[in-house]
């Protein structure tokens, strides 16, 4: 069970409130009309799969009803940030790589077995600055 | 490799049951091979024996980075049907059907292949016309199925609540006499057996790494027991592929999600049939063990833990309760998770990639099991020949740029 920080409500919510609406940031072409099928079929069907840091849309169906953004791992399941419409991640993968060679960042690791609970003081703290 | 018979089980009987052969090798890898099976699975081992058995290709490996059928093999509720709604999938998956009614036989393993038939349930008109336009698709394809009522439903399986009490009424379903459940661990060993006898090295805790790629051709891969030369190389690693075909320089239209099931204590026989709804969503059977076994729909987010949120598995249960009331004090026993690579359009991907001599076999998202003969025969006879297998073909990843998708949502039983 995720704990999901809104960043709407403010406030940490359970995970049924809530609904997973697959990769964020994907941009509909400006002109639809115009795109190669190839482009057009990318847009429509192919998504990034990482296994690792995922950036994704969320709504929170039966609070504010307001879509917002998650950053995920997807092995470990741990929320890292969660963010409004139209900000940009401050946690990435390539930021949590060049943090891990520094080594002042422990990225969760795939053995949790309670699915986001030990996550709240991760998200609550990036939840405070979005 | 030594045949299994009852004869043999009494002959070894007599030595206390000591000297059976092992099922299979553990090699070492060797440099080069004519072919490489990426992912030790059911789809993958079933690959490697027909290319072994049907095409005489033995120089091939089955690179596994966990031990065999230890995925989704291992974690799906073994349900076999074939009543899909259009040509291409209907064709495939009858293909598998058909394989599976000769499996024990043809690879001397018993996989418990039992036809008890499949029961998908109405609860509303709309599902009640669906079922009648696929049952009809199913028997143009010559695939065996009818439609009943509430009290063909009742009749069949008297313990289920058919009754107009309920909060979703059954209505009716569609019934697949020839459907059933088969052993899924033994489909991937008996393959296993089978291919290694032929003389197909198994390569157990070896993880692939990356591809070797010369002029847009693959040549082989790393791992990390070194690198492996290969002509061919076909992928069938199911919730990984994204990750493989990342390595490879090009996406897939592919989501991971976990799906989760669950299994009950052991009960003497009380359900001898496969009952799927897709409206209150959750399927239940019961193995020859006596335990019920319980699933339903994936969760919804991306992930790669083989694990999943608990909501899912209250929803999965209400559902069950809902149409089995006598069931709402059994304990279940244990729950877990795979991972299912789903695709937009609820079909496989059979596929040719932008790398040549690269192939692969994925996106079976929920309901892989099922095809494992199917997929495997029609995969290897592509690898074997260089060209996409008749009932292959419509299932190639130039569908998502085409248009020409393959819409399962409806027969594919479980919503994503």
């Amino acid at each position: 069970m995720f704990n999901i920080y809104c960043p709407y409500c403010e406030e940490h919510r359970e995970e049924e409130e809530f609904h997973p609406k697959g990769q964020a940031h994907i941009q509909r072409p400006t002109d639809p009309d115009a795109c190669s099928d190839k482009a057009w079929g990318d847009y429509l069907f192919f998504r990034d799969n990482p296994r690792g840091i995922h950036h994704e849309l969320w709504v929170h169906a039966v609070g504010c009803r307001k879509f917002f953004n998650i950053t995920r791992h997807t092995v470990s399941y741990a929320i890292l940030e969660t963010y409004k419409m139209g900000e940009q991640p401050t946690i990435t993968a390539e930021s949590l790589a060049s943090e891990e060679k520094q080594g002042d960042v422990q990225v969760a690791d795939g053995g949790l077995q309670t699915v986001g609970a030990s996550d709240n003081s991760v998200s609550e703290s990036k939840g405070a600055k979005v | 490799m030594q045949r299994y018979s009852g004869f043999g089980l009494v002959k070894h009987a007599l030595s206390h049951h000591e000297n059976w052969q092992r099922q299979w090798r553990n090699p070492t890898p060797k440099k080069e091979y004519d072919v490489i099976i990426v992912g030790g699975g059911g789809h993958g081992l079933a690959t490697a024996y027909y290319l072994a058995k049907e095409h005489g290709i033995t120089n091939v490996a089955v690179i596994e980075k966990g031990w065999l059928g230890g995925g989704n093999t291992a974690r799906n509720t073994t349900i076999v049907r074939s009543n899909y709604l259009w040509d291409e999938s209907a064709a495939l998956y009858e293909h598998a059907m058909k394989l599976w009614e000769g499996l024990s036989q043809d690879i001397n393993y018993n996989v418990m292949f039992s036809q008890r038939g499949v029961l998908n349930l109405g609860h509303t008109l709309q599902d009640m016309r669906d079922i009648q336009r696929r049952v009809n698709a199913n028997r143009l394809n010559g695939i065996d199925g009818e439609v009943l009522d509430a009290r063909g439903v009742q009749e069949l399986v008297p313990i289920m609540d058919c009754s107009k009490r309920a909060r979703y009424p059954v209505m009716g379903a569609s019934w697949q006499p020839r459907a059933g459940v088969a052993r899924h661990d033994a489909v991937a060993w008996g393959y296993a057996r089978g291919a290694d006898g032929h003389g197909v090295d198994l390569l157990q805790q070896t993880e692939v790494t990356g591809f070797k790629i010369v002029d847009g051709r693959v040549v082989g891969v790393h791992t990390n027991r070194g690198d492996i030369g290969a002509k061919t190389v076909g992928c069938v690693t199911a919730g990984n592929s994204s990750v493989l075909a990342n390595m490879a320089g090009f996406n897939l239209p592919l989501e991971s999600h976990p799906l989760q099931a669950l299994v009950s204590e052991p009960l003497k026989p009380i359900l001898d049939t496969v009952v799927m709804s897709n409206h209150v969503h959750g399927y239940i059977s019961q193995s020859d063990k006596g335990d019920l076994v319980i699933g339903a729909g994936i969760d919804g987010y991306n992930g790669y833990g083989q694990r999943g949120s608990y909501p899912t598995v209250e929803h999965t249960l209400q559902a069950i309760v809902e149409m089995f009331p006598i069931f709402s004090r059994v304990r279940m026993n244990r729950q877990w998770g795979g991972i299912v690579d789903t695709c937009p359009d609820a079909c496989p991907i059979l596929s040719k990639t932008p790398v040549k001599g690269l192939y692969f076999n994925c996106g079976w998202g929920t309901g892989g099991f099922k095809a494992t003969p199917g997929s495997g025969h029609a995969f290897a006879w592509s690898l074997a020949k260089g060209q996409m297998h008749p009932l292959a073909a419509p299932f190639s990843i130039d569908r998502f740029h085409s248009g020409a998708l393959i819409d399962e949502h409806g027969a594919a039983g479980v919503a994503h």
